[in-house]
């Protein structure tokens, strides 16, 4: 009797403990997740209510003018964000990982900003980036009386300003994704094609890079969630500005939920980000689920 | 003998050109450091005559002062960041304790003790990990309404424990699954229960994943700003909103040594948990990449 006591114990206390995540799960992502789905079906507004209107959110959505501005802000921040990022940290994690004597501290040093906030990036390179006070003036000052970098109040280059901010703070960490990758190379090829007269860099575009295809992926993954998400950055670094040259679905969805009134707008801007995430993601998690692990 | 010593030579310039290629990169990441904590040592006077970006020529502490406690932040009592400094406090401390246990013992059941449909389970919580927050963020904000939690530390702990557990769990249970599995089986077949196996065995085996999980969590929501700025009331406001609305709301004359004090005080502790903990971070970071 005791025995089969002991065993239903054993067999309920596993549920229990993973239930409140379990609940967690169920309410608070999914759950979630389908309830703003519903709002953005309704006609909410400043309060939430269930009067449905089909697609006609999306549709306003996809006719207003500032939501169009800030989902092709992100297609060129996230492009040149992740390109630049994934550059970056591939040459860097290849110089370092030419038994370079100070690699630690090195490593250290590129890394730290991803230990930042976003609004401490953004309020450091607000103030750099701003040509009154910034590299514009410490330029001047040092006799290159034409020099101008004014992209940050400048509508047509101020995006680029928030690359530059985004590179800076996550370059450092696809370096060590990409440097974990690299140590985990069988260096046994690499001692073979060498001794088959391969130079260095043949090896690295041939053998290294291509075996590296994983990683590239996850790096990838990352740093477009990072994209997608991208809204404390350029809250502090431009606020969205100059007028809405630097808006992303990030801050047209807290500003239309929020501070406009508009939640139903809102919703749907949030589901379209979603599926953004979901539509890189899901294709990812396929081909990785597919490919059985090695190890 | 000559074509050696040419090829050491080259292979000397070379191994000069990386270095200072890697030095050059280095400063590009350590200027805006430096440029901050000079800055935020040197006196407006100073600045004004002058300009940002140069090497100091006097010393004062007075920036750290306005930045801690005497600059006026929106329209509350307190002054300085300070206040909002305490909210993260608060606000991170039991918000890392909660996702961090409920994490360990999620990853324990899902390796050792799984049941039909745990796997499934796993799969499906992994989605929280990718779920841009704006997905849930009418919702949530209509819950803490529900609960009472507008607007308080207590709904903030509340959000990130619940938005949190997703990476915790996917931490542990990813350490735990390379745990030799008959260490676990031995054990249930001498009678130790379900607490018995995770107190006496695993838990003593958790150190290392344990330091990842604190770190991430830590660093996640000390740095979070979108549900502070959604969920929070200027009573509870953690300090990356405090920062973000002391220098963008400053009236009069922007004072560059006060922001950039302000910019370091709000990213000290995490800096702080980086340099004596960095392996662990970087753990953190390429564990919630590679593998998820």
């Amino acid at each position: 009797m005791s025995v089969t006591n002991r065993k239903g114990l054993d067999y309920w206390l596993p549920k229990l403990v993973l239930s409140p995540t379990i609940a967690i799960t169920v309410i608070f992502i999914y759950g979630f997740v389908i309830w703003t789905a519903v709002l953005s079906f309704t006609r909410s507004r400043i309060l939430p209510q269930y009067e449905f209107v089909g697609f006609e959110q999306y549709v306003r959505l996809f006719a207003n003018d500032r939501w169009l501005g800030a989902m092709s802000n992100l297609l060129i921040f996230g492009v040149l964000f992740i390109a630049i990022c994934l550059i970056v940290g591939l040459v860097l994690a290849i110089l370092l990982d030419q038994n370079i004597r100070a690699e630690g501290a090195l490593r250290t040093i590129y890394l730290y900003p991803m230990a930042l906030s976003f609004i401490v990036t953004g309020t450091v390179w607000k103030w750099l980036l701003n040509p009154t006070v910034g590299i514009e003036r410490f330029m001047i000052s040092l006799g290159w009386e034409s020099f101008v970098f004014d992209w940050i109040v400048n509508p047509q280059m101020a995006i680029y300003t928030i690359v530059i901010a985004g590179v800076w703070q996550a370059s450092g960490f696809v370096m060590a994704i990409f440097l974990a990758g690299l140590r985990g190379i069988d260096t046994s090829i690499i001692k073979a094609a060498q001794l088959d007269g391969a130079s260095l860099f043949s090896v690295y575009t041939r053998i290294i890079i291509p075996s590296m295809r994983p990683v590239f992926f996850s790096a990838f993954i990352m740093l477009a969630h990072i994209a997608i998400k991208s809204f404390d950055l350029i809250i502090a670094l431009t606020g969205g500005g100059p007028g809405n040259s630097t808006d992303v679905p990030a801050i047209f969805m807290y500003q239309f939920s929020f501070q406009r009134g508009q939640l139903g707008m809102g919703a749907a801007s949030a589901i379209v980000m979603l599926m953004t995430v979901l539509a890189i993601l899901v294709p990812y998690l396929y081909s990785e689920l597919r490919t059985p692990k090695n190890g | 003998m000559a074509k050696m010593s040419e090829r050491r030579y080259s292979e000397i310039t070379g191994r000069a050109v990386l270095y200072g290629i890697l030095i050059i990169v280095a400063a590009y990441y350590l200027v805006p450091l430096l440029i901050m904590i000079m800055t935020s040592f040197r006196s407006m006077d100073e600045i004004r005559m002058g300009q940002l970006i140069e090497l100091p020529r006097s010393f004062t502490l007075d920036a750290w002062h306005q930045a801690w406690n005497q600059v006026q932040i929106g329209a509350r009592d307190e002054l300085g960041l300070r206040p909002y400094f305490i909210n993260s406090i608060k606000m991170v401390i039991p918000a890392v304790a909660i996702s961090t246990i409920l994490g360990a013992l999620n990853g324990y059941v899902l390796s050792f003790w799984k049941f039909r449909g745990s796997e499934l389970f796993f799969a499906a919580l992994l989605l929280g990990c990718f779920l841009p927050f704006q997905a849930i963020l009418l919702p949530q904000s209509q819950l803490l309404g529900w609960l009472g939690l507008t607007g308080s530390i207590s709904g903030l702990v509340l959000t990130h424990v619940v938005y949190g557990v997703s990476f915790t769990t996917l931490f542990f249970r990813n350490y735990y699954v390379n745990l030799p599995g008959e260490l676990i089986k031995a054990a249930k077949l001498d009678g130790a229960g379900f607490w018995m196996i995770f107190f006496r065995i695993i838990l003593p085996l958790s150190s290392p994943i344990l330091v990842v999980t604190v770190i991430w969590q830590f660093t996640q929501i000390w740095n979070d700003f979108l549900f502070g700025v959604v969920f929070s009331d200027p009573s509870s406001q953690p300090v990356t909103v405090g920062l973000n609305n002391m220098v963008n709301s400053t009236t009069g004359e922007t004072r560059y040594n006060v922001d950039m004090a302000g910019a370091i005080i709000a990213a000290l502790p995490t800096i702080l948990v980086y340099v004596l903990a960095g392996k662990y971070f970087v753990r953190g970071l390429t564990a919630g990449s590679v593998k998820g």
